[in-house]
């Protein structure tokens, strides 16, 4: 009965959390080893052992809460929502953490919270990871060689937000993990299990479409000026 | 280089990601043409902007405190094992009963070319539908509230077959997620028995015959019929599950498509 009750439960959630391995993943789909794996049945060493797993996620990922939210709140466009979703990664990401050995935490960690972001959204918006990319206003833009250099200041800090707001999550995922978050390509492709070249063509083209929505909001408002 | 070149590798180039090849023909590229150099600052503008404006979402102070009580509360976990809730208890019973069941010589394993991964989502699946109260989403006896209410919750439209004839009354249906997806799970019932019928389309959409597989006291029978991936999942019977599938696979196979039989292996 003892055997049942250490090993049960455990392997049973690692069941229901269970995602494939990807071919190409490197952190996507943790094949679960519980923190308290090693120690075996319940006793001091656990509790020693808890006490380091806890120290050690203090020290490695806690301090990436703010990236954490900061794309949670960009991919769900919602306060509460993304606190739900922060707080569900990172109960995850303590029961993944020993699979963790080192390495960039925070993009191991901006990981889990982009999956559990798209498990939120598959649940609750499902419509918004259908939406597509609207080829030909992008088409238009390419076509019309920017006529004028961009003139940004903080007045227009409003209108970056909605144009961000207004791409599809795919595109603004990209925009928030390189222009807000300073990632590299090459981890933005390991986090969102893209090739280099696809995140590179996405930024593109959601930057090109920011552009084009700053551009015109300004024309409307200097000819409202007028 | 042209212009149509350069555009494309305009944003590697500002994002400094180019190799030094590619950046250096860019940069005589911009030296000699106007409108690409435009497109440049163009996007080092907006580059700047959304960097220096304040975009960036910033944690209420609150949210740090309840992670961090979420993590100590997980962690408090991890250390009294034998700590007990409802749904561990039922799990610890439900796996007394296994080991009566391996112990009495029940245990049935046919072989069959099964997915590990899907079946042990699908076994999580259905013990989480049982344990944490959540076996429907939907209930409704009848198949014509069953099926229009997955419009709209998942991409595909599954099949919802009337059953009480069989001896399989139609209890509801629920969302689920299994195998990186959203799927559709029906419910079903004989006696006390509760059978979830995960349904969502095949991947690779080819005819698959019936494999019947038995894995911690729980029978379970997977094919592939008309583009659509079935698991069924039960304590019923191995032959029980296997007349439920027939009768899943009567009202689902298209009449002109050969029907699909068991492959016995065991």
């Amino acid at each position: 009965m003892v055997g049942i009750k250490v090993c049960l439960p455990q392997s049973l959630s690692q069941r229901m959390v269970h995602r494939r391995r990807r071919p190409g993943r490197v952190w996507g789909a943790p094949c679960v080893r519980y923190p308290q794996q090693s120690t075996g049945s319940g006793g001091k060493g656990d509790l020693v052992h808890a006490h380091t797993t806890r120290a050690r996620f203090e020290q490695c990922i806690m301090p990436h809460l703010a990236a954490a939210y900061n794309l949670a709140r960009w991919l769900t466009r919602h306060e509460q929502d993304a606190e739900d979703v922060v707080q569900e990664a990172y109960l995850r990401a303590y029961k993944f953490f020993g699979n963790f050995h080192g390495g960039d935490s925070r993009a191991w960690l901006l990981t889990i919270v982009r999956h559990t972001c798209y498990t939120w959204l598959r649940q609750n918006r499902a419509h918004e990871l259908t939406a597509e990319f609207d080829e030909t206003l992008h088409d238009v833009v390419r076509a019309d060689v920017n006529p004028e250099t961009l003139l940004l200041h903080d007045a227009q800090q409003q209108l970056l937000r909605q144009a961000l707001e207004a791409l599809p999550v795919a595109f603004r995922e990209v925009v928030i993990m390189r222009d807000l978050e300073g990632l590299s390509y090459k981890d933005i492709a390991s986090i969102t299990d893209l090739p280099v070249g696809t995140v590179m063509s996405r930024l593109a083209r959601a930057r090109t479409r920011l552009q084009q929505y700053v551009t015109t909001h300004l024309h409307t408002e200097a000819k409202r000026g007028l | 280089m042209d212009c149509d070149e350069a555009q494309g590798l305009l944003h590697g180039y500002v994002d400094d990601e180019l190799d030094v090849v590619s950046s250096r023909a860019l940069t005589q590229h911009l030296q000699a043409c106007p409108a690409c150099t435009q497109a440049y600052e163009n996007q080092r503008a907006l580059r700047t902007a959304l960097r220096t404006s304040a975009l960036y979402c910033t944690p209420p102070p609150s949210l740090l405190k309840q992670v961090r009580a979420t993590v100590r509360r997980a962690s408090r976990a991890d250390t009294r094992p034998m700590r007990w809730t409802w749904g561990g208890l039922s799990v610890a019973v439900a796996m007394a009963f296994v080991v009566l069941l391996v112990g009495s010589g029940g245990l049935i394993h046919r072989r069959s070319p099964i997915d590990e991964h899907v079946l042990q989502d699908v076994m999580a699946g259905h013990v989480r539908s049982l344990m944490v109260n959540h076996l429907t989403d939907v209930l409704s006896a009848d198949q014509h509230t069953v099926k229009p209410w997955f419009e709209g919750h998942v991409d595909f439209a599954p099949p919802v077959p009337d059953l009480t004839a069989q001896g399989f009354p139609l209890i509801g249906g629920r969302l689920d997620y299994l195998d990186d997806r959203p799927v559709a799970a029906l419910v079903y019932k004989r006696q006390q028995h509760v059978i979830n019928l995960f349904v969502w389309p095949a991947p690779s959409g080819a005819a698959r015959p019936e494999s019947a597989v038995t894995r911690h006291g729980y029978n379970l029978v997977q094919w592939t019929s008309a583009g659509m991936t079935y698991w069924a999942i039960s304590t019923l019977n191995a032959p029980e599950m296997e007349a439920f599938a027939h009768g899943v696979q009567q009202h689902t196979t298209p009449p002109s498509a050969p029907k699909s039989r068991g492959r016995d292996a065991g």
